[in-house]
């Protein structure tokens, strides 16, 4: 017999919610039927705070906390659409447009793209901080994939995919500031990279056009971010085992 | 009798196209038979698709402008526009963002700088033969070093993304602005780039 996990309970914009005792904020708020916009969190990975959109407010606490990485609390009182809150999301949103080159016209997930979906979330209709145009370039070396780094946000889902998933950890993050990249193996061109099984799961997590499959032109890229979640789960449960 | 109406003056409207491939025109001319009703709401009084009148008038209303601001044509244009119009509308992704205009960006920081970069790339380097730079003073109008997007030249009023925006999310920001209400621009259908 399964003993019940304890749980607790906590109040997520004047409704109080149930949760498991290790739930996160980020998961205490979906199971209240509500939503916050995500960029770096994938369902099946290990969750790391790095895009600042699911920053929500808990009162009493000094600073506003990330949902996704922040461990539900008995008693909490959140907050998760304040002014502050909705201001700083779309602050965050339009910077990072201005950071890359993110030309949608043009791009293989234009239509299936999480960061136009959160542009439209957050109702930014323009940006307040002029484009950067930083300089960065295209990796084609792979057989199979491409790696646009003018498109690429850094939110580590392919690292983490990789690593997680997949087990052979080609990607990294490199450098430092504005510099700062995703980078295979030791910042080897993609194709160059022997541990690279060529599974394509880094392009499945991909949010934006960033990673794509060479045959893909416009608007044809079909991301597939429930994997990470399916086969992380299919090995828990040990759904292919032996059956 | 009849005592004659007075109509109230017609909302004067103004189009215009700057740095962009003309999509968000051609995307506004699939309004199709809304046009009649448009045409019906306001008077035309400067568009490359729906006027021949080659100066930007005085005492517009409304003007939607496409395009991004790319050489010293677009620029007085802009500054013209926003001069004599009350609400400047950034009509498309190029307008909004520079988008694909605003890719020779890229090379504002290496020798020579984009404007050099994309002459040199454009007239020599991909030539056939009898590769020359354009010189035409007062004729070709000369590049700005950095492509912009509209509301970094002049105060806009109101963005319209989309590469083009849908007939259908431009006939809705008319609607609410010819009713005189503020475009509600919420959502996909409504906001979306690209």
């Amino acid at each position: 017999m399964t003993q019940a996990s304890p749980s607790i309970t906590l109040q997520i914009n004047g409704q109080p919610c149930t949760v498991a005792a290790d739930a996160t904020l980020l998961q205490a708020i979906r199971s209240a039927g509500l939503q916050v916009p995500t960029l770096c969190h994938l369902d099946g990975l290990t969750p790391v705070g790095a895009c600042r959109l699911c920053l929500v407010d808990l009162e009493g606490h000094p600073k506003l906390e990330p949902a996704c990485v922040t461990t539900a609390a008995e008693g909490m009182v959140v907050h998760t659409h304040t002014p502050e809150l909705e201001s700083y999301r779309r602050m965050a949103v339009e910077l990072f447009f201005a950071e890359g080159n993110h030309v949608c016209a043009f791009c293989v997930a234009n239509g299936a793209c999480e960061l136009q979906d959160v542009a439209v979330e957050v109702g930014m209709d323009h940006s307040r901080f002029p484009y950067q145009y930083p300089k960065r370039h295209v990796d084609a070396s792979h057989a199979l994939f491409g790696l646009d780094h003018h498109r690429c946000i850094l939110c580590t889902r392919c690292v983490r995919m990789c690593d997680e998933i997949e087990g052979a950890h080609v990607w990294d993050v490199g450098y430092r500031g504005s510099a700062c990249s995703i980078i295979a193996g030791l910042d080897q061109p993609w194709g160059e990279v022997e541990a690279c099984t060529s599974c394509g799961k880094c392009v499945d997590a991909c949010p934006t056009g960033a990673l794509f499959r060479k045959q893909d032109a416009t608007a044809e890229k079909q991301p597939h971010p429930e994997r990470a979640q399916q086969l992380a789960e299919a090995r828990t449960d040990r759904r292919w085992h032996n059956q | 009798m009849t005592t004659p109406q007075v109509q109230p003056p017609k909302l004067r409207f103004a189009t215009v196209w700057l740095a962009g491939c003309s999509g968000c025109h051609m995307s506004f001319l699939d309004l199709d038979e809304w046009l009649f009703e448009l045409a019906a709401a306001v008077e035309i009084v400067y568009s490359p698709v729906a006027s021949d009148i080659k100066v930007f008038p005085e005492g517009v209303d409304l003007c939607l402008v496409e395009g991004a601001v790319a050489n010293a044509d677009n620029l007085a244009l802009a500054l013209q526009l926003r001069a004599r119009s009350k609400l400047v509308v950034s009509f498309g992704d190029c307008a909004v963002s520079a988008n694909v205009p605003g890719l020779r960006n890229l090379w504002a920081g290496v020798a020579g700088g984009s404007r050099q970069s994309v002459l040199e790339r454009g007239y020599v380097e991909l030539a056939d033969r009898g590769a020359q730079h354009p010189h035409a003073p007062g004729i070709v109008p000369e590049l700005l070093e950095r492509v912009l997007p509209l509301h970094e030249v002049i105060a806009v009023d109101y963005f319209l993304p989309g590469c083009p925006p849908s007939a259908e999310r431009i006939r809705e920001f008319l609607e609410d602005l010819l009713r005189g209400e503020r475009p509600q621009q919420q959502g996909a259908e409504q906001l979306r780039f690209g």
